[in-house]
């Protein structure tokens, strides 16, 4: 073990804690509306699958569903770099890394969502 | 009956070994404690930490056929043969079956484990109403054995900045004590990724608590809390 203090007291958690549970009610309450639908009413053929992403509800609320997907998976990873993770560096390395995917992502879905 | 004990005196043996053991039980036998007693009779060397035998001091909490627990409240005629003892798992081994506990107890005392009220003092006692005093049920029985926090799998990853189950628990002991003053700083001191986040509501600490308490649900009065005031 280091010589070095180990401090602890960061001051933050509350909020991920709490955004990761309303963002899994979030995915939940978006995963059994698209399956609905899906069964419902599925799309016949390319036109309709993409008319029904472009839809004033259904296109947000995709949106809506990846960010807290994102969000939501920035919380769980990083919770597990913490958990596993030891050198402090390292751990910033990762964590910034896992960071940047997400980021990538988001601005990979709203451009899937809002191309053409 | 047959026991298989793990064995470890770091000034001799490189590394543990199982040692097994073949006990010819008494008729007034019933409880794991008592066959280890047997076998501390014949083999001396084996190293145990014991003392008041009924469940209340907490020394014998050890790891039976995997699962945590004290072996004074564990009976004989529950467990499967051979009889699987190891230390608790995740801290320093001592020797045998004995464990540091220095970092358990550092978490522990780290929580401030005591009433804090800067107020001048009563001429008598601090009052408590039979409300008041039933918030701590369930929350002061606890008898840090450490079952608990070396079963979470998060405290054996962070030992030394996640505060466990055991000391999460007692510290709610004082959070919900009517008698405390000081909640705001409690919560300011847990509110923390590593001290309180690490929780991960895996709930090892319920299943294996000898004395049935929920350190789950006393860390989530705890997250409770800390959203009512911050919502």
């Amino acid at each position: 073990m280091s010589a070095v203090k180990n401090p602890v007291g960061a001051h933050f958690g509350l909020s991920d804690w709490l955004l990761q549970r309303l963002t899994a009610v979030a995915m939940a309450a978006y995963t059994v509306f698209m399956a609905v639908l899906l069964l419902w009413c599925p799309p016949a053929t390319w036109a309709d699958w993409k008319a029904l992403f472009s839809g004033a509800f259904v296109r947000p609320a995709t949106m809506l569903f990846l960010v807290a997907l994102l969000y939501h998976a920035w919380v769980g990873v990083r919770d597990i770099i913490m958990d596993y993770v030891k050198p402090a560096g390292l751990r910033l390395a990762l964590e910034a890394a896992v960071g940047a995917t997400l980021v990538a992502y988001l601005v990979w879905s709203a451009s899937i969502l809002w191309g053409r | 009956m047959r026991f298989r004990i793990q064995r470890y005196d770091p000034d001799k043996d490189a590394r543990p070994y199982f040692q097994d053991y073949d006990v010819a039980m008494g008729p007034a036998d019933r409880m794991l404690l008592d066959a280890l007693v047997r076998i501390k009779a014949t083999d001396d060397t084996l190293a145990l930490r014991r003392s008041c035998r009924e469940g209340v001091c907490g020394s014998d909490a050890m790891n039976i056929n995997g699962k945590n627990g004290l072996a004074c409240i564990t009976k004989l005629a529950d467990l499967a043969e051979p009889v699987v003892i190891k230390p608790l798992p995740g801290l320093p081994i001592v020797r045998d079956l004995i464990v540091d506990m220095t970092q358990f107890f550092d978490q522990y005392h780290s929580v401030k484990p005591y009433v804090i009220d800067p107020r001048p003092l009563p001429e008598k006692e601090r009052l408590q109403s039979p409300a008041e005093r039933a918030e701590l049920d369930g929350l002061y029985e606890c008898i840090l054995c450490a079952c608990c926090s070396t079963s979470c799998p998060s405290f054996w990853w962070n030992p030394d900045k996640f505060v466990g189950p055991a000391g999460l628990l007692n510290a709610y002991r004082f959070i919900a004590d009517s008698r405390d003053q000081a909640v705001n700083e409690r919560l300011d001191d847990l509110e923390d990724p590593y001290r309180l986040f690490r929780c991960h509501t895996i709930m090892n600490c319920v299943d294996v608590c000898p004395k049935g308490l929920n350190p789950t649900l006393a860390i989530g009065r705890i997250k409770e809390l800390m959203v009512r005031r911050a919502v």
